[in-house]
């Protein structure tokens, strides 16, 4: 068992690397077969020269996206655990809630960008708004559908040893969806840079979405290259840096 | 904790139905002595885990009339203690916090925490999970987990007892452990036991009762050794009669 635990995160990584060289190896191909010219698709190497020499400069707009980001999901999951538990707690405010909680995500975020760019300024607020707004749905549906499935004979138990309600919502209901409220967190954390990066492209003065626009304007593609590099690594790492601390934290969550 | 005398429990004139159309007790009567394993068999649909339901206030039937008397004259609400067919063990508590679980409930003084936590512990050591006590649920077999829940059950310490068919899902060898250990700890208390295994009942009850589709009681003959009675040729000849009956009753 030691051994099988000891190798998959190595398994994983070489994985993932060989996945990765796959990947450049085609794209690489693909620029010299076709003769793309750079101003279209730069090649990997091209780009890996734009990462290392403006290496200051993406790390000065990755690290406001990525604060961005990691504002917009605590504020997103915070929101999206209240709005899940006064659903669960009060059946009215389910009625009333349900239908602004889909409208939030019939509208696409884009169309609200502005509004919010209006509302908030061009400063990270809007961003971190419009993140939360993304990943709010998804961690409010996960946790709601938690909280709403605690098995039945859980809560039997409890009532039985004389549970008040809001002592099983603390001891029952809120541990058994912790689980499902992980699989939403999930979720939240890879589409976070959607919201941040595209309130950036509506307005801002900084930030990866900045650097890309900025990038395409003048049509260097391969800092646009660089800079979505960036935002995929942060993704990725946010990714697995988060599910190592669900794993950590919900140990329970592989056998419910 | 609710100490008091070990009462008798006698359900007379019972009705209930879910919905308008079909009764599941329609003039049931049952008398469940105190002190004393009384054991319900019965097959799959015939109504006996809604009785337990009903007993330790779990369901809400959309009607219901009849009388659930204690020998005592208290109410029985928060002096049962309520043992299912799943272990119901929380998996993010470890064996010890399960077993202790009604301490997040209550309102226990810090010397009746310290009692019954040390309580738990010896009960767990004696049902022979001494190197457990700290493992979580996911470790442990079936057989392991139902005897935390039976611990879990005894530290209540309510002087009344449901199980619907708790051993049912473990293997035979478990099951016969668990039932040697559920009739040594639980002696003494108002017990009632669902089943549908003539020969787990036959080991264990002090009164046994088949209980048929019509809700109608009947009571079956037992051997008159001690509790919990050894599987022999004349526990064998009682079960033997017991499956005619079930054979024969309107089911």
């Amino acid at each position: 068992m030691f051994k099988r635990f000891a190798t998959q995160p190595i398994a994983n990584l070489v994985r993932g690397f060989i996945s990765l060289l796959v990947i450049i190896g085609l794209w690489q191909l693909l620029v010299i077969l076709l003769k793309v010219p750079a101003f279209i698709l730069p090649s990997p190497f091209a780009v890996w020269q734009q990462i290392i020499s403006s290496s200051g400069l993406l790390w000065h707009h990755g690290q406001v996206t990525l604060l961005e980001m990691v504002l917009g999901l605590v504020l997103g999951l915070l929101l999206g655990l209240m709005f899940a538990l006064q659903m669960l707690l009060f059946a009215p405010v389910r009625r009333w809630l349900l239908p602004l909680l889909l409208a939030s995500q019939a509208i696409p975020v884009f169309a609200i960008a502005p509004l919010l760019m209006l509302w908030l300024g061009y400063g990270m607020a809007s961003k971190v708004v419009m993140t939360a707004i993304i990943i709010f749905f998804p961690v409010t549906t996960c946790c709601f559908d938690g909280l709403r499935q605690t098995p039945q004979g859980y809560l039997a138990l409890a009532h039985t040893m004389g549970a008040s309600r809001w002592q099983q919502l603390w001891h029952i209901r809120l541990p058994a969806a912790l689980p499902a409220l992980a699989s939403g967190i999930r979720i939240a954390v890879v589409i976070a840079p959607i919201g941040a990066v595209s309130g950036e492209w509506v307005g801002s003065s900084q930030g990866l979405g900045y650097l890309m626009l900025q990038a395409n304007a003048r049509m260097q593609v391969d800092q646009m290259f660089a800079a979505l590099f960036l935002l995929a690594l942060f993704s990725v790492l946010l990714y697995f840096i988060t599910d190592k601390l669900l794993n950590h934290f919900i140990p329970w969550a592989k056998s419910v | 904790m609710s100490q008091s005398v070990v009462p008798a429990i006698n359900i007379a004139q019972l009705r209930l139905a879910f919905n308008d159309d079909e009764l599941i007790f329609d003039n049931f009567n049952c008398m469940l002595e105190a002190g004393q394993f009384t054991c319900l068999l019965g097959r799959s649909g015939c109504g006996k885990s809604t009785l337990v339901k009903l007993l330790a206030d779990l369901i809400e039937p959309q009607f219901w009339q009849g009388q659930v008397a204690t020998s005592d004259g208290l109410p029985l609400q928060g002096r049962v203690a309520y043992m299912a067919q799943q272990d119901l063990l929380l998996p993010w508590l470890n064996v010890l916090d399960n077993a202790c679980l009604m301490l997040r409930f209550g309102q226990f003084s810090a010397k009746q925490r310290q009692r019954l936590i040390t309580q738990a512990k010896q009960l767990l050591i004696e049902v022979g999970l001494a190197d457990n006590l700290m493992s979580m649920p996911s470790t442990l077999s079936g057989g392991m987990r139902q005897r935390v829940a039976l611990v879990r059950t005894l530290l209540q310490e309510h002087p009344v007892v449901l199980m619907d068919e708790p051993f049912s899902a473990l293997d035979a060898v478990s099951r016969h452990q668990l039932q040697t250990l559920a009739a040594r700890l639980l002696r003494g208390k108002t017990v009632l036991f669902i089943s549908h295994d003539p020969q787990e009942v036959l080991r264990l009850a002090d009164k046994l009762y088949l209980l048929n589709n019509a809700s109608q009681l009947q009571a079956l003959p037992i051997p008159h050794s001690q509790v919990p009675r050894i599987i022999d040729a004349e526990l064998a000849r009682y079960q033997q009669q017991i499956l005619d009956s079930m054979e024969n009753c309107h089911v």
